[in-house]
């Protein structure tokens, strides 16, 4: 890999540099200011935040992060996943045992060991992979390594093979298909239909508390930052420019003598493991986790956020996720029923209107403005 | 005045519509008349002469009188069957079931009957049973004596051994009297012959004896004293097992034919709009709701009195509804995205659940009940341990036609072969004049159709709501791509593949495992075999 040269990857992104810019003062700005109105302004006041705001802020931001995870793969790759709602999923379920563990006897039944789920399936023992769970730091190892292997052993069969297109995407439908029917069954030690939920504390801080929601949320901002930057390091480098070529001609790059399954092996691994972080910091914000997060549904949605916003640019799959999650919870506010149709209306309109999403307009518009103003 | 009237009334249908057609019947109604006025030793007579004289024709006579329930008015001495209720009896006439009104506690006789009698009802009824006139009856007749055997049915079963033409009742027969002959008989060797007799019976009280031949008491000591009949029970039961156990694996095999043939259904119209299109159709499910959601508006509206032919409407209907839905759905979106296949599945994505909402607009989110028609429920009973449901040999055999129906279409008319043209070389096609606009159209409408009537015939076994496409969608595309893209002949082995698979893994790991297994399995085949079973040969497979 070559060295990593600030200013050569500096001058080289310029012209992005800008957006990114703008992407980080807003995001920065905005996780400030919602928090300082959380915690500094008391109840009633016109510059109060509530704490219903802020968890809901940090979720659109995990989406966020799940909507970077696909357009790293889709957008540089052209790899569409339908299954990056399992990796997602499998994060979360990691975050969720931990934070089971730390229930301890607190639970319903008072079991100090075993969770309610499992007490109430009359089971004695704690199953093999539930234990050193009630360590922070194994659990979060476990949670991230969990999905990257599994990417790393379906991508590393899938790419050798050059399972490609769609029938790479019908064949990760299948994997969260099966995880998902998997994990509703209340043998798998997963706590079944109803999941993981009724969590207490996170390392000791209360997960009802204000300041612990305002700090989940600053991290997950922090996070989603940083997330985007490596992103944007691993586009702009030497790998993400084969990534690209692969994208655009796979066979071509294979001639030129590129293993182009390694690289797409390893991207596919840093994308999982994006959604896992994801699903790490989504778990504790919403306080639950099942298996309905291994729908399909669930993952092509995440796939409409990012052709919303525009693939192959990370901050248009942000902005996608933000604005179509936000439309989500105004519009179901309003009108419950009508919201899978508005999806199913905006999928359509998406791929024939607007095939680069918002970004790819706007920009497209503002190009076409300043061509204009050049000739005038 | 008006009671009297009634019953005449009613006398008078007897008589035109009674089922006693004989030229005895002068006879027969005399016997009758005789039997309100007779005591227990005559009725005992009278029976055995209304037997002679009736026939079968008196079957509801005496299992009214069995039951207790025969009375006869005292003043018209009209006989009938009477259900107490609050203000007294209600009448039915014994033979046509037809009413004969209400009466009052004091007007009606019960006919006694003691146990002799019953004893005597109960043979008159087996024996009316064994000689009747259908085999389907008399069989069913031995079957059900096998659980009360005792001297007098087996006296029965002999002498209708001597007369019985038919060879499938004969064998039962020759089963009954064995089993009686093991359970009461005291000579070893006829025991033993017996035995030899029932060696193969599948009837489960066959297997009830034999097991308690070798059952011990609590000493550790076996009830049955001889040995050598112990010993051929032991061969005997080993037997039937083994032979109880092939029919389960037949049965297994059928269940697995038959969830084949469902999944073949899910997935025929996709290898058109899928695997010969390429056309990622993820609104292919919604297709098959709309076909079944087509049989219930027949049912519900159009014809709600027509159950029996609501299936043979519904099937050309379904295809029109959801051919039409198919042809506008390409003309609008799908024309847009050709040669982007993953904006394609976006787009299809977004319209299925769009037609989800208007489904669930029109005919509310609930499942709604499409009912099977009366010559689709029941089941085949091949014998005592298998059968089969007539739903699921029909849908058996309707996929199969269905797919063949389809194959004619793609190899023998100018539609299919245009098809193929333009799936193999879309700018070639154009080029000799094809019209491919039309063929898309044409094609997308075929496919949708077909999983229109696949809609039809799962409307049968399934619940029939919103979500029904939805339930079979990642199924389908399994059986397309398991079988590989392109040929039809694929799905039809790769849907009876994965069907039969998934029943014989069934029993080991539960429903769920299987299907995860399956799932999993077709992952790594598919590692395996990127182009699935059936691979498309030639330059279209390269592009």
């Amino acid at each position: 890999m070559t060295k990593f040269n600030l200013f050569a990857w500096w001058a080289n992104s310029r012209a992005t540099a800008n957006a990114s810019m703008v992407f980080v003062v807003v995001l920065f700005g905005v996780t400030i200011l919602a928090s300082a109105g959380n915690l500094l302004f008391p109840e009633g006041s016109l510059l109060h935040v509530s704490t219903y705001t802020i968890t809901l802020l940090g979720k659109y931001l995990c989406f966020a992060l799940l909507a970077l995870s696909v357009d790293v793969i889709w957008g540089y790759c052209g790899i569409l996943s339908l299954g990056h709602g399992a990796f997602f999923a499998l994060g979360g379920y990691g975050m969720g045992m931990y934070l089971m563990r730390q229930i301890g006897d607190r639970g319903v039944y008072g079991n100090p060991l075993l969770p309610d789920f499992m007490v109430f399936l009359n089971w004695q023992d704690l199953p093999w992979f539930w234990l050193g769970m009630d360590n922070f730091l194994f659990a979060m190892a476990m949670a991230l390594l969990v999905p990257g292997l599994l990417a790393f052993v379906f991508g590393w069969f899938a790419f050798r093979s050059r399972v490609t297109g769609v029938y790479l995407s019908i064949m990760t439908q299948a994997l969260t298909f099966a995880l998902m029917l998997a994990f509703f069954r209340n043998e798998m030690g997963f706590g079944g239909n109803n999941g993981l939920t009724d969590f207490k504390d996170l390392l000791g801080f209360d997960l009802q508390a204000d300041s612990t929601r305002v700090c989940l949320f600053i991290i997950t901002a922090t996070v989603l930052a940083g997330a985007y930057f490596s992103s944007r390091y691993i586009m702009n480098s030497r790998f993400g420019r084969v990534l690209l070529s692969i994208r655009d001609g796979e066979s071509r790059t294979r001639f030129l003598g590129y293993r182009t399954e390694y690289y797409k092996v390893w991207l596919f691994v840093y994308s999982a493991l994006l959604a896992a972080v994801a699903g790490i910091l989504y778990v504790p914000q919403v306080g639950i986790i099942n298996p309905g997060e291994f729908q399909p549904l669930k993952s092509i949605e995440v796939v409409v956020w990012v052709a919303v916003g525009g693939r192959g640019t990370l901050y248009g799959a942000i902005v996608g996720a933000l604005l179509v999650n936000y439309a989500k919870t105004r519009f179901t506010a309003i009108f419950p029923d009508g919201w899978a149709f508005m999806l199913g209306a905006l999928f359509v309109y998406v791929t024939i209107f607007l095939p680069q999403g918002l970004v790819g307009w706007v920009s497209n518009r503002l190009q076409r403005a300043k061509a204009k103003a050049e000739v005038a | 005045m008006r009671k009297i009237f009634r019953i005449g009334l009613s006398l008078l249908i007897f008589v035109v519509f009674s089922p006693l057609t004989r030229a005895d019947d002068a006879e027969v109604q005399a016997l009758l008349h005789s039997l309100t006025e007779a005591s227990l030793n005559e009725t005992a007579d009278i029976i055995t002469q209304l037997e002679e004289a009736g026939g079968d024709s008196m079957m509801p006579l005496f299992e009214t009188l069995l039951a207790g329930d025969l009375y006869y008015e005292k003043e018209s001495k009209q006989l009938m069957l009477a259900t107490k209720n609050d203000e007294g009896y209600s009448g039915a006439e014994v033979f046509t079931g037809a009413d004969l009104g209400q009466f009052e506690r004091g007007a009606v006789k019960k006919i006694r009957v003691n146990n002799a009698l019953r004893t005597q009802l109960r043979e008159a009824i087996a024996r009316i049973n064994l000689s009747a006139e259908s085999a389907q009856q008399r069989l069913h007749a031995v079957q059900t004596m096998l659980g009360e055997l005792d001297e007098s049915s087996a006296q029965l079963i002999q002498e209708r051994i001597a007369v019985e033409a038919d060879s499938d009742v004969l064998a039962a027969l020759r089963e009954a009297y064995a089993l009686y002959q093991l359970k009461s008989s005291a000579d070893d060797e006829q025991r033993l012959a017996a035995i030899a007799q029932l060696t193969g019976s599948l009837e489960p009280d066959v297997r009830v004896v034999l097991t308690q031949l070798l059952e011990t008491n609590g000493d550790g000591e076996f009830i049955e004293s001889s040995a050598p009949v112990r010993a051929a029970a032991a061969t005997a039961l080993k037997k039937i097992e083994s032979k109880i156990s092939f029919y389960s694996f037949l049965e297994q095999l059928f269940f697995g034919l038959s969830l084949g043939s469902v999944l073949l259904l899910a997935a025929i119209g996709l290898a058109i709009t899928f695997g010969v299109m390429g056309v990622i159709n993820m609104a292919h499910g919604e297709m098959m709701m709309l076909g079944a959601y087509t049989t219930f508006a027949i049912q519900e509206y159009i014809m709600p009195g027509a159950i029996g032919y609501s299936l043979l409407v519904a099937i050309p209907l379904a295809f029109l509804v959801s051919g039409s839905v198919g042809v506008v759905i390409e003309r609008t979106v799908i024309r847009f995205l050709h040669g982007r296949p993953l904006e394609t599945l976006l787009a299809t994505f977004g319209i299925s659940l769009i037609l989800q909402e208007v489904v669930k607009a029109i005919f509310t989110p609930l499942n709604r009940q499409v009912i099977t028609p009366q010559w689709m429920s029941g089941s085949l009973e091949i014998n005592s341990v298998f059968s089969i449901t007539y739903n699921r040999l029909y849908i058996l055999i309707f996929a199969l036609l269905l797919f063949f129906a389809l194959q004619l279409i793609m190899k023998k008319t100018s539609l299919g072969l245009n098809v193929r043209a333009v799936s193999q070389n879309r700018n070639m096609a154009k080029a000799i004049g094809i019209k491919t606009d039309r063929v898309d159209a044409l094609t997308f409408g075929l496919g949708s159709g077909i999983a229109g009537i696949a809609g039809v015939a799962l409307s049968q076994i399934t619940n029939v709501g919103p979500n029904l496409g939805q339930s079979y969608i990642i199924d389908s595309f399994m059986v397309v791509v398991f079988g590989g893209v392109g040929n039809l002949m694929g799905t039809l082995v790769g849907g009876f593949t994965l069907g039969v698979a998934n029943k014989f893994l069934e029993p080991a790991t539960g429903a769920v495992l299987a299907k995860i297994l399956i799932l999993v399995f077709i992952i790594l085949f598919i590692q395996k075999r990127p182009k699935g079973l059936f691979p498309q040969k030639g330059r279209a497979a390269n592009d």
